[in-house]
Parts: structure tokens; sequence; C-alpha cells
């Protein structure tokens, strides 16, 4: 069988070692029970067959149970069942007969759930190596610089250097230039975790800006903080906004509730120059919920009588929808030249969601390969977005609160923009599937940790390789042949039910009924590209004997295929 | 645009408010144009007319609009714009019928007043009531229009009111439809749409009987509809079929033949025989019609009453008024409700499930022909509705013929036009109100709902595009056409005789619907042919590397690809006993359906999808629920909230369509040198769609539907967004961090 390939294709991780090798069968839900081997490694399960390898990373995998006892009678009755976070569960029967169980149980355990069982996380041991290094893809001193800034109004900040403001934010933040090291201390107690009003992004006409922090700490006694207000008010006289817009993301009754745990939201008497809009987005334990409710209704089979309703009792799309036309008005308040400051509780979930959208739809340079790994790496990775605690790496404990979708949730809504817009982006449909697969499988550490400082205690940066790499060192496969670049467009998706569509191509995509074919569009119009430079080859040829013929020929050759194309009309 | 109580006035009530009268109006223009009216199509008279009328924009609920002249005519209600009409350069797509502001009466589907704010349905009764405020226009093209009557005199508003409602709601009698008047007064060029079979000639029978190898009988005894005034002038049978039973029950029963299988096997549709009364006789015919159909093949046959199995034409029409509800839309906020819930809406409404539905049967049959090699025979009462739904799905799969544009205008003229589907009857063209015996029902419009979907699951496979569907969709209700204003081919002939008797001239000149050069010009033609259709020619090349199975004019799949042991006709051992099965019952249904349908269908569906796809082979559609989608192009395109400026599938249409001609171009180059050699030629290239190109970004998503209309930039900011998530239980308000609480400072 396979065996000999497989660690031949796995060499490239060198500190890979094969685990276990049994005879199982593995219970596909499309086509049966299935024979074969399973071979882990401390960083995959897989299956090897003939027809067919099922091959898992270990650290996608989000629960295992053992299914059957000593006493199961009935046929694959006794083995494994294994759920993902990907959207799929497996099931192997294994022979009841001399502990290959309790074997497989054992390694799989411990392999898949390395923080709990003091091992470190696969992508401290891969040692991979690729052309580019990803790590080097975001400087936060060039993003700012690219939007222009500092300038008279903004400043770089480095009081938060040794993360002493706030050990959930980046090192380098930019401020308003007229607050001083001290006001920002002093807003820093008013605000939950001290996540202090930021600048995420600036519009280089209007100069208005999207700030990023945490709820206030009004608590039940309606607190005020006079240094916030003025914080507050400092922002809006930036660019000479008549009204700053804070838009808190939560439902209004969440905000409310918050007031009893000692946060809440800026009150209308408080912040006089200011507007508060809420946009209802749910918590993180909605969005799970969701989303089980989700894979309950399509895997393993898709539900048919109902489908329609079924997808609408999940509530996952109305969840898009509401994500999305948060992150219009938001972008839609900046383009028409009003600053606005967004929030949720703690500002790590739907306010990244939010801050995000808001500025692929405003700045043309996030929809390009790079600048979405730009706006990934700041928005979501340097402002502490908990990816270890939303993701669970390497934690045994699946049922945790503190897991959710909320990332994918993101993607999500970026893959609806794509689809809606389908010359706007420079990467494919499949870069994101790729991305999602890597959140979860711990072989680069782009998504591990909370924040910034537990990465550097951690020495991600050195100790492990980016995602970006793999991805930077060959684009090709990445890349939308059809995206057109527009500097100054903002784009608009159309945050209707009518538009939204479940994500067929990652949801449901282990099943085999979905047929997965590149788009029709695509396949065709690379094609004629190609046959357009075959051709233009052969004209070239041509036109380059004619020229050794003929004397009075003049025939250069044009750089641009546009030009060369009426050059080439004229002459006959 | 002149636009009216926007601004800052907030208008409290909903009704219009103007700062502006229709007399300043009207003296700050130059000298007001007599009789103002659209251009006029031969034969079109105008009724009446009425002016200051304010035509109500779409956009918001600001109540800003355009002041015109409303007319009706013998052939539409037209509106027209008093402020000069923009730039042509937006009108990439215009029908040179009618254009965005007019609506042919045919099209006209309801028609609201609005008395005091309130909204109510006109109807007959109505008319002598007073005039409405308003007047809203739903057609069943789906564009919704909203007339504002309260500055023009009240006179004229009445007269206009009563007008439009009289010759849009009245039924009326066949030989007062436009098109008679049209051809009339039109010039007699006959112009045959080209290269579109036709099917009312012995010749083109015939022709399609070589074409698919079939070797069947034809019947020229209806040439003048002595015989059966229910079906075609000529026809075929199964040859086994004697003299003696064609006339014993006129037409009823018999089976007609639909279209051959390579193998052999042939698929027929019958009308069912009326309720028996003497049993013996019709027992008898019966048994020979079924015997002379299972000779055709291997002495094979499967009998399927679709009366039985799929939606009746009452359910379908009574789900497709409830699904275009949720079309016609008069206000954003409507929008936005509807919204909240538009998944169930969209599934209670059933109309996606009986499209589904018909799907699933043309696969089932399909599956007797591909796989069994079965004879099939469908039957239903007329055999004239769900017959040509599935007949025709069944030939679209099986056959890349009826997949070109040519071939499917052919398919459509020999089970619909040709096959007497009752287009003027479930059109309801007439407004008849006597539903009983015309039952209206959208069957066409199905068909062309399932033959979409497949569109759009395998685009590559069609010439045609889903524009070009559309279009043929909205020209159902363009009352020029001769293609679908009768019942059959026999009230075709014998009213066109009449009246050209009537004129007192030669025959008249009705056009086919398939001379698009009536409402389309060349350019705008073009978007009809999909840029993504991948030629035989390409296919044939590839094939040769990949030997496949014998039949080249099927490419389907060869046989041996289904391991399932074969299933002998049941007539073919076993003659006698299914005889006296017969007198039991009258035929036994689909044998082998242990499972449900789905279920039997899916191992089908699943072995053809393993393998690699053929376009030009054998096609089916995936009826998985995420698969059967909404037919947004036709459904969306009016309405102005869905509009994505700049986006939806266009904007990569539009580029490859620029690439093509591009391509184009240095082949003509590499052609003209002569020293290109055939061999190497790798794509046949056509037209595309080339009038569209660089213009991609200002397009919509609608495009190249309501392109002159000024779509917002402003994005669509999604109201009552709150009703939707009653998410009421503990999740929602527990903390987003359990674990830990906030530090109170």
């Amino acid at each position: 069988m396979t065996i000999t390939v497989g660690v031949a294709q796995f060499l490239y991780f060198l500190c890979l070692f094969s685990l276990v090798d049994k005879d199982v069968m593995y219970i596909c839900p499309f086509n049966g029970a299935l024979k074969g081997k399973v071979f882990i490694t401390n960083f995959r399960l897989m299956e090897p067959d003939s027809t067919f390898t099922l091959d898992v990373p270990l650290s996608v995998i989000s629960r295992i149970e053992k299914m059957g006892g000593a006493s199961s009678r009935g046929e694959n009755s006794y083995g494994l069942d294994i759920t993902c976070k990907d959207m799929r569960n497996l099931r192997f029967a294994l022979k009841q007969e001399g502990h290959s169980r309790r074997d497989i149980f054992g390694e799989l355990f411990k392999y898949a759930f390395p923080l709990s069982h003091g091992l470190p996380l696969f992508a401290f041991l891969s040692q991979e190596k690729f052309e580019e290094n990803g790590w080097n893809i975001y400087k936060p001193m060039d993003e700012f610089r690219r939007q222009g800034l500092p300038n008279e109004r903004w400043r770089i900040s480095f009081i938060n250097s040794t993360y002493e403001l706030c050990d959930t934010y980046p090192t380098i933040l930019v401020v308003p230039f007229k607050a001083t090291e001290e006001d920002l201390r002093r807003v820093a107690t008013f605000r939950s975790r001290c996540r202090i009003p930021v600048l995420s992004w600036i519009h280089r006409e209007n100069q208005a800006v999207i700030m990023r922090c945490s709820q206030p700490l009004v608590g039940m006694s309606g607190k005020r903080n006079k240094d916030d207000e003025r914080y507050l008010d400092i922002i809006r006289e930036a660019n000479g906004t008549p009204k700053l817009t804070i838009y808190d993301a939560r439902p209004n009754v969440n905000a409310v509730a918050n007031k009893a745990t000692g946060g809440g939201y800026e009150g209308e008497d408080a912040y006089q120059n200011a507007e508060l809009v809420f946009l209802d987005i749910h918590n993180i334990h909605v969005m799970r919920e969701s989303l089980k409710k989700l894979k309950d209704i399509v895997y393993p089979n898709v539900e048919e009588s109902h489908w329609l309703s079924s997808l609408e009792s999940t509530h996952w799309l109305e969840h898009i929808k509401l994500v999305l036309s948060g992150a219009i008005q938001v972008a839609d308040k900046v383009s028409s030249g009003n600053s606005v400051v967004v929030h949720c509780s703690d500002g790590w979930d739907r306010t990244a969601q939010l801050t995000s959208l808001a500025m692929l739809m405003l700045d043309s340079y996030y929809r390009t390969l790079r600048g979405f790994q730009v706006l990934l790496e700041k928005e979501w990775i340097s402002f502490g977005h908990k990816f270890a605690s939303r993701i669970g790496h390497g934690d045994k404990n699946h049922a945790d609160q503190d897991r959710s979708p909320i990332f994918l949730q993101f993607i999500d809504c970026v893959w609806q923009m794509t689809k809606q817009f389908p010359t706007a982006f420079e990467f494919n449909e499949h870069f994101l599937i790729v991305v999602l697969d890597h959140l979860y499988s711990c072989r680069f550490g782009t998504f591990l940790y909370n924040c910034e400082s537990i990465r550097d205690s951690h020495n991600v940066r050195t100790k492990t390789v980016s995602l970006w790499s793999l991805i930077n060192s060959s684009t090709t496969s990445y890349v939308n042949p059809f995206f057109t670049p527009e500097s100054s467009r903002v784009l608009y998706p159309v945050a209707s039910m009518r538009h939204l569509e479940l994500w067929v191509n990652y949801y449901i995509r282990w099943n085999p009924r979905i047929r997965h074919q590149q788009s029709p569009v695509e396949q065709r119009y690379k094609e004629l590209l190609a046959l357009r430079d075959q051709y233009l080859k052969k004209l070239e040829e041509l036109q380059l004997s004619d020229s050794t013929h003929m004397t009075n020929s003049s025939t250069p050759n044009a750089a641009s295929p546009n030009q060369h194309i009426t050059h080439l009309q004229t002459p006959f | 645009m002149l636009s009216l109580g926007g601004g800052g006035a907030k208008s409290t009530k909903p009704s219009f408010v103007s700062y502006v009268t229709p007399e300043e109006i009207k003296s700050e223009k130059e000298p007001p144009k007599k009789e103002k009216h659209p251009d006029l199509l031969p034969g079109e008279v105008i009724f009446c007319s009425a002016d200051p009328v304010l035509k109500h924009t779409q956009d918001d609920l600001s109540q800003r609009g355009i002041f015109g002249t409303l007319l009706c005519t013998n052939f539409r209600v037209s509106f027209v714009s008093d402020e000069t009409p923009l730039e042509e350069m937006t009108q990439h797509f215009k029908n040179k019928l009618y254009g965005e502001n007019d609506i042919p009466l045919m099209c006209v589907d309801n028609i609201y007043g609005v008395y005091d704010e309130k909204k109510k349905l006109i109807t007959k009764g109505m008319l002598k009531n007073k005039c409405p405020s308003k007047m809203i226009i739903h057609c069943k093209d789906l564009r919704v229009f909203q007339f504002c009557l309260t500055y023009t005199k009240e006179e004229d508003a009445k007269k206009i009111f009563q007008g439009i409602a009289h010759h849009c709601l009245e039924p009326k009698s066949l030989k007062c439809v436009f098109a008679f008047s049209y051809a009339a007064s039109s010039s007699p060029e006959v112009q045959r749409s080209q290269r579109t079979v036709m099917f009312d000639s012995k010749e083109d029978w015939t022709q399609e009987m070589k074409r698919t190898k079939a070797n069947l009988r034809i019947v020229t005894e209806n040439e003048n509809f002595e015989f059966s005034m229910r079906l075609p002038k000529f026809f075929i049978i199964p040859a086994a079929v004697t003299d003696e039973d064609i006339s014993k029950f006129p037409g009823k029963g018999l089976p007609v033949w639909c279209w051959s299988h390579h193998s052999g096997c042939a698929m027929f549709k019958a009308s069912t025989l009326p309720v028996p009364q003497e049993d013996g006789l019709m027992q008898g015919y019966m048994e020979r019609m079924l015997h002379a159909v299972a000779h055709t093949h291997l002495y094979s046959l499967k009998l399927e009453d679709l009366s039985e199995t799929l939606p009746t034409i009452q359910d379908i029409q009574q789900s497709y008024n409830k699904f275009k509800q949720f079309f016609l839309i008069d206000n954003s906020t409507d929008f936005w409700v509807s919204d909240v819930k538009w998944f169930s809406t969209l599934e209670n409404t059933g109309w996606l499930d009986i499209i589904r539905q018909c799907l699933q049967k043309a696969v089932e049959v399909v599956e007797c022909l591909e796989k069994e090699n079965t004879n099939v025979l469908i039957m239903e009462e007329e055999g004239s509705d769900l017959c040509c739904v599935i007949s025709s799905l069944v030939q679209i799969m099986l056959d890349p013929h009826f997949r070109t544009l040519t071939g499917f205008q052919g398919l459509v003229q020999k089970e619909w036009v040709a096959g007497c589907h009752a287009f003027l009857d479930r059109c309801n063209h007439l407004y008849q109100k006597d539903k009983e015996c015309h039952s209206p029902s959208p069957v066409f419009l199905l068909f062309l709902e399932c033959v979409w979907q497949m569109v759009q699951q395998h685009s590559p496979a069609f010439q045609f595009s889903e524009t070009y569907l559309t279009v043929l969709s909205d020209s159902i209700h363009v009352p020029i056409f001769s293609t679908f204003l009768f019942n059959s081919a026999y009230q075709r002939e014998s009213t066109m005789k009449a009246e050209a008797q009537h004129l007192q001239r030669g025959p008249l000149n009705c056009p086919a619907v398939w001379d698009w050069s009536v409402q389309f010009d060349c350019k705008a033609q073009e978007l009809f042919i999909n840029p993504l259709y991948a030629d035989k020619l390409k296919q044939d090349k590839a094939i040769r590397k990949v030997p496949r199975a014998k039949h080249q004019r099927q490419l389907s799949l060869p046989s041996s690809a289904f391991k399932t042991p074969p299933k002998k006709g049941f007539f073919k051992d076993e003659t006698e006993s299914l005889k006296k099965m017969l007198r039991v019952k009258r035929i036994s249904r689909w044998m082998a359906s242990p499972d449900s349908p789905a279920a039997a269908t899916r191992e089908f569906y699943e072995t053809w999808q393993r393998r690699p796809l053929d376009y030009h082979g054998l096609l089916l559609p995936c009826l998985d629920g995420p698969a059967m989608r909404l037919w947004m192009q036709r459904y969306l395109r009016w309405i102005p909230e869905v509009q994505i400026l700049g986006g939806g599938p266009v904007a990569i249409t539009s580029m490859l369509a620029e690439l093509l001609s591009q391509v184009q171009d240095l082949r003509r180059e590499l052609d003209m040198r002569s020293c290109w050699e055939t061999e190497a030629e790798s794509l046949q290239l056509r037209p595309g769609p080339l009038a569209l190109t660089r213009t991609s970004l200002r397009l919509s998503s609608s495009f190249p539907f309501a392109s002159n209309r000024n779509w917002t930039f402003k994005p669509a900011i999604p109201t009552s967004l709150l009703q939707s998530l009653m998410v009421t239980d503990r999740l929602a308000s527990q903390e987003d961090e359990t674990n830990e609480v906030i530090s109170l400072v």
C-alpha cells in the first residue's frame, strides 16, 4: 500500500514520526464501510487505500469518543467516533481483539490534544522551508505609512511597547496627536481590558477614521469618565466630523445587560457629540450554536425535503447578513466623511469582523492577495482575536464555552463579497479554504495563541513557520484570474437574503454528490488566455520571419497584447 | 430628473407632498409638445391618454417621480416622459417593440388602485367606482409601475384609469389580439426564422426521425385536421399501430413519438382515454397501443401517468401565484420585511419543489431510456402539459442538439407548438374568467425554469444564455408572435385563415418568436449566446484522445458503466401474464421503485457523476437542496435593493467576452497570413457578446435588464433586522467571556 509514498511525502516535516499503523474499517457516510490501514503520525491521521485516502491533520480533531463496548454485537459497532472542527465526523470500526482500540485511542488522544498532555504544538516541530518568509508580510509601521500615517493629527505611540498599557493589544498604536500618553493611561482605566480606542484605518481623502476599542466600564451606577469623553471628542475633531458615530456591535439589550458586570455603552448625556448605533450582532455562544445546527443539516447528508427552511432555522446566513450590514454601515459612514468608533464587549470578536470587513469594502489594497494577509495580521492577529480560545488548538476540552466560529464567520462574509464582486479580489475561493484549513491544522504559527504578548513569549515568529510562507512561495493556485484592480472603488455588497448563499464548497465539501469542479468560466478564461499567448507567439514568429525576408517590413514587437492587436489590424 | 418631496421634507404621512404644482412645471418647460406618444407599431391605435401623470421611481419611499403622459393603445400601456430620454448609450439591450415604460396589454398581471392610502385590487366590477389617486400595475414580467393620477384632470384620470382597466382586465376574443392588426398592417416580408425547424411539414418530421435514427410510421392523414384537432398536422406513431386503430378514438390514447434513443428505444406521449364506458373496447385498444409501443424496441415498455405523480396544473398555477408575489415589490420597506423570512417564504410557495419534481421525473425517464433501454410512454389527461415539460427535459438531458440555440427552438416547436400545448388558455391571454374550462397555468414557464436550472448547473453545455431564457419568458406576453397565441395547430391555422379572409388579403404574416430581429438588433441578440459554450469541434478532438463508446451522435454513457443487471422489459417473456395484469389494472407503473423515486435515481445520478463530465453527452441535474436555485436574473432584475453595482456574474462574463474577441482578432490576423495549419485549432470561436465590453464597471447585476435606470450608489442598508433574530434563549444574554469577570475600576 501507499505507506512509503506517505512517508516520502511528509519527510518535509522532519519531526514527523509514525505512531500507529493498524487495520481498521472506515465507515464512510457516503460509500459505506471501507477496509484499510490507519497511520497516525504526530501531525496527521491517514487511512490510505488504493482508491481512497483519508488524510486528517490531528489538530482538526475536536473530540474523540469510543463507540460500542465489549458486548457490542452489530457489524462495525465497535470503534472510534471522531468529531472534527472542519464540518465532518469520522467513524472507524475496529476489531475487538488485541486492544487495538485502546492503543489507537491513546495515541490519538495524546497527539490530537498535545497541549493537554504537556506536548508542543506541531508548528513548533515542523521544519518546513519556504522560499519566502511569511512573517515579513506585516510590518505595522509600513502599513500605517501606506495609509499616510503619522500626520499632523495622528501619531504613532509606543506606550504599549512592553504590553504595559494593554496586554492584548499590539506594541504599535496610532492615537490622536492631541492625546498625551497620560491621557491614554487614564482612558485605559475606563475601557474593558484597557483596550482603548485606537486607529484601524484612515480615509486618505476625507481623513475620516475607523477606531476600535472595547466597551466603556459604565456599570450599574452609570459611571462617567471625563478623560474618555474628551478622548472621543478629540477623535471627532480630528477631521471636523460634527458627530462621531459609535457602532456598538451588540444588540441593545445585551449592551444594557453588560452594565451588570461593569460594562455598558456610551450614554447620550456623557457623549454629547456622539451618536450610538447598535448593530444587533449576537455573541459567540449564539454563533457557535448556529454553526452546530448548520452542521446537522449538511453532514453527513444534506437535508433534502425542506432545505431552505432548515437552512433558515440555523440562522447562520442571518448572522452573516447582520455582520455584513453592520460593516456596510461603518464603511458608508466613513466614506461620507464621518469618523466612527466600533466596539462590542471586549473588542476582539465582532469588532474585528466589522472593522476588517469595512476596511475590505473601503480599501482595495486589502483585496489583493498580500493586502488581505496584512488585514488578517493586523485586525485579527495583532489586535488579539483569541484564536487559541476560539479554536482550542491542541486542547482536549471540546465543550469549552470559549470556542466559537467567529473567524470562520468572517471568512464566510469575505466569500459572500467575492461572490458578489467576482473581479474585485485578487485571491480566490481556494485561498479562503486553505486559510480556514490552516486555522485548525497547527502546521503554521500564524493563528496560534490569543495575542501578541503571548506569541512573543513563545517565540512564535522564530520557532514556527508562517502560513503566508506557504502561500506566497507559490501563489498561482490562489489567484483569481478575473481580478481587475480598481484602486478607489468602494464595494458595497448587498446584505439581503436574496443574495446571501450557503458556501457549499466549504460547508458541504465532504459530500461527493457536490461536484467540486473548477468553475467553468474560470477554466474557459484560462484556456483563452493560453490561446491568446499561443497566437501572439505565433504572430511574433511570423513577423520575425517576415522582417528577415522583407526589407520594408516594420513590425517591432509591441509590448502589450492590446497594442499588438490594434497595430496588427492596420497593415492588411 | 425632477425630484419632488425629497430633500429635507420629512413627510409624516406617506401621501405625496409637492412643492411644485403641475402648472408651474408646465410653464417652466417649453410649450408642451402636442400628442405625445411612443413610436407606434404598425396597426397600433391610441385609445386614450392623460397628462400630466406622475410615475414614481421605485428607488425609495421619498415619492420621487417623473411627469409625463400615460397612454393606452391596442398594444400597450405606455408612459412617455416629459423629460428628454437619457443618452442612448446605456441602452445595450433595447426591445424594438416596447420600451422600459411600456407594458404590452397582455403583460399586465394585476392592477391596484390606491384609495385613501389603501391598496385595493381592481376587478371588473370596480370600473365604475371613483378614480383612485394612484394606480399600481404589476406586470407578468415582474415589473411594478406606480402612476399617480392626482395631477391629472379628474375627467382624464377617470378615462385613462377605466381605459387601462378595461383593456387589461376584460375578457376579450381572440381576434381582438393585437397580433392580427399588427400582421395586417406590417409589410408582408416573409422571413421565416432562419434555421429553426418548425415541425409543420412532413419533411421536418422525417428529417427528425432520420436524425435520431428512428424507424416509425409518419401519419399524414391529419394534414387538414380531419382526424383530430388536438394533434399536429403530421405526427409519428409506432409502426405497429393499425390504420383501424388510428381513427378509433380520434387522437385520444394514441402514442405520439417524441424522440428515439440511439439504442433504438423511444419515448412517446399520449393523452388518456375518456372514462371507459364500453370496457372491453377500450381495454383492447389501450392494450394494442401499449404493445405497439413495446414493439418499437426489444418489446419493453414503461408507462407513466404523469397526472398521478406530478402536481396538477392547478397546483402549478397556485404555487406560482404565491411565488411571484414576493418579487412584485412596491417599496423598500416591503422588501426588507420580506427579506427576514426569505428562505422559508420561498419554500412555502412550493415553486422550487415543483421544479425539482419535474426534473426528478425527467431523470427517471432518462434512466429508463439510457440505462435500461426501455421504451417509455408518458401519459396525462390532455397529453400536452406536463407531457411536454417532461419529454422536452428528457431530450435536453439526452441529446446535445437540443442544447444549441436553434435545436432548443426546434424542440419548443416540436413538443409545445406542434405538440398543441394550450398556450392561449394556459397563459390566459384573453383574460377568461371561466377558470374551469380554461385553467390558466404557467406550464411553459415551469419548463423554462427547469431548463434554467440545467443551464445554471452545466453552463458550458448550452449554447444559449440565461438572458435568452429570460427574454423568451418575457416574449410569452408580447401579443405579436404566433408562437404563444393558440391552443393548437388547428386553431392557429383556422384563425389565421379566417382573419386573412376577413381582411380580404393573402395569408397573414404573424412572426414566430424565433424571429428575434423583430424584438432585438444584432448586437443585443449576441447576448443570447453563452460565451462559455464548449463547441462540439473541440469536444470531438478531446474524445479522440480518450476512446469512448461507439455512438458518435450521442456520446452518452456506455451501458457497461452501470453494473446493475438489466431489468428486462416485462413484456418480453411474460406477454400472457401481462395481458392478464392489464385486464386487472390499467397498467402497472414504474416497475422498480421499492424506495422513493428519489432514492432510486440517486444511484443513477451518482454513477453518472463519477464519470468525467462530457458536455456533449448525457447531462443530469443535481437535485439536492442547495443545488436548486432561484432564477435571480428573471425575478430580481427590477428590484433596486438587490442590484450589485459593478458586480454580479456579468462582471466576469464581460471579461470573458472581451478576451474572446481579442483571441478572435488574433486568429483572423493569423488566418490572413494564411500559414496557420488548421490542425492547430483547438477552439472554434464564435462571436461573443461584444457589445458590453469595457463597460462592466457601470453595469449592475441585473444586466442587461433595467440598464437605463439610475441605480443609486448608496449602499442598501437592511432595515427590520431585529425581528428576524428572535434569539431569546439564555445564550443570547450570556457574556462572551464566561469564566472571567470584568474588573471594576
